[in-house]
Formats: C-alpha cells, structure tokens, sequence
C-alpha cells in the first residue's frame, strides 16, 4: 500500500481537527437551544398580544 | 345585534387572528435558537436574553411585514443581528477587546459544570472579532447556508465563507495553544495571552 505523503497526512489531520471544532460548536449553540425557555419570553408576548385590541382595533 | 358593516370587519378580523396566530407560533418555536444566537453575539446570557426579548417583540411588530411560508428563522436572525450592533452603536464602550469587558465574559463563560472544552471554545469565540464570529456561528453552528448567512449579515456570499475559514483557524490556534488554564494562571493574565494571540491570528488573512 502506498504511503500518504506528509502533506496529504497534514490535510487529513486539519480536516479532523475542523470536523472536531465544528462538534463542538453545535454543541454549545444546542446547550442553549436546550434550555427551558424562561417564562418572561412567553408573557412579553402575551402581554404584547393583549394589547393588540385596542392599538389596532 | 351586530350591524352589517361589523359582520364584514369581522371576517377581515378572524383572517388576520387566524395568520397572527400562525406567526405567532412559528416565533414561540424559535425562541430558544435566538436565545442562542443572541448568547454567541453577547458571550453572556443576561444581555442575551435581553437581546433575544427585544428581537421577539421587534418582530411581533412587524410580522405584517413578514410574508409567511418565507424563512421565518433568517428573518428573526436578521432582526435581532442588526439590533445587537445597533445597541452595541449607542453604547459608549465601543471597544471590542476592552479588558474589564472580557474580564466579566471570561467569568460568565467558566460554568464549573460545562466541560473544559466547552468553556475554552466559548471563550475563544468571545475573542473573534464580531463579524467573523457570528458568520461562523451561523454557518457552523446555527445550520445555515452560506447563502442565508449572507442574507442575515447583509453581505456577499464569498465574505461570509472567507469569515468563516479565518475564524475556523483563529479559533483551532487558540484552542491548540493551551493560553486559557482554568486552574492556573488569573483570569486576566489569561485573557491578555488570549486576547494579543486572537488580535494577532483573526488579522490573519
């Protein structure tokens, strides 16, 4: 069997390396995305939708 | 008794409940993936969430604007892009690397409980200059396109990929070089070797 060249190995071994970064970035973006979402958000918005009546009604 | 004009309103009126409901529950789902955005912008939860409210009711406001069936994730990650620089304009601390700023990100990054890698990757994003750390967020991370990501920063497809690839390498140099050491080094020391080393690698072309 042929022998990759030092330089082919380099590349395999950067691409590994970015495939490993790039885990570990949807990782802690998902973390967040897994959190509970807390109860203000969802009373801003309803708060927000009661208003609605008589702003545009 | 309702009068006949009324009847009519309230066709026009149950139409136009039926498609706020629908936006509104298209955005209630897509609230955790701004909140994470919004945290990846701010590298610190409370301001994040901040971000991420304001973003919520921003687009509450113009959902007439929005036409539904569109990318409704692009559109909420647009509005809450351009209100992060525009609050970060009216702050008067505009410095990006300014120390006690990444002093208290660096603090708000270290969960004891998040594995070390985590913390040092949050960290070194924390250290990419702005624009080269959302492209990768978004690209990376957040499961866009290249071409939404564009869309979402307002720029040219090709910036976003050469964004992308240089906060890839700056990041990995940062994360190799060991600088961030939860056990050693104080905080500040660790963020000034981490701060010249991601000024001197993000300029890196």
């Amino acid at each position: 069997m042929k022998k990759k060249s030092p330089a082919a190995a380099d590349l395999d071994e950067a691409r590994l390396r970015q495939q490993a970064l790039g885990t570990k970035l949807r990782q802690m973006f998902d973390a967040v995305v897994n959190e509970p979402v807390p109860d203000d958000f969802l009373e801003i918005l309803r708060r927000a939708d009661e208003d609605k009546p008589e702003k545009e009604r | 008794m309702n009068a006949p004009t009324r009847v009519e309103t309230n066709g026009d009126l149950a139409e136009a409940d039926r498609r706020d409901k629908a936006f509104r529950g298209e955005l209630v789902a897509l609230i955790p993936h701004l909140r994470a955005f919004a945290r990846s912008l701010t590298g610190e939860p409370t301001s994040a969430d901040d971000l991420a409210q304001d973003t919520m009711m921003k687009a509450w406001d113009a959902r007439a604007s929005f036409e539904m069936g569109t990318n409704m994730k692009a559109w909420t990650f647009m509005i809450l892009r351009n209100q992060f620089y525009s609050e970060k304009r009216r702050s008067w601390r505009q410095s990006q690397l300014d120390q006690e700023a990444a002093e208290r990100t660096l603090m708000a990054v270290d969960d004891p409980s998040s594995p070390v890698a985590l913390n040092e990757l949050r960290l070194g994003l924390a250290m990419l200059p702005s624009e080269q750390r959302e492209s990768l967020v978004l690209v990376g991370a957040g499961g866009f396109s290249y071409e939404e990501a564009a869309a979402i920063c307002e720029c040219a497809v090709g910036t976003v990929k050469s964004r992308v690839s240089r906060a890839r390498r700056a990041l990995q140099a940062i994360l190799d070089s060991g600088a961030y050491d939860r056990d050693g080094a104080s905080a500040s020391e660790a963020m000034g070797a981490i701060v010249a080393q991601a000024e001197r690698l993000s300029g890196l072309k």
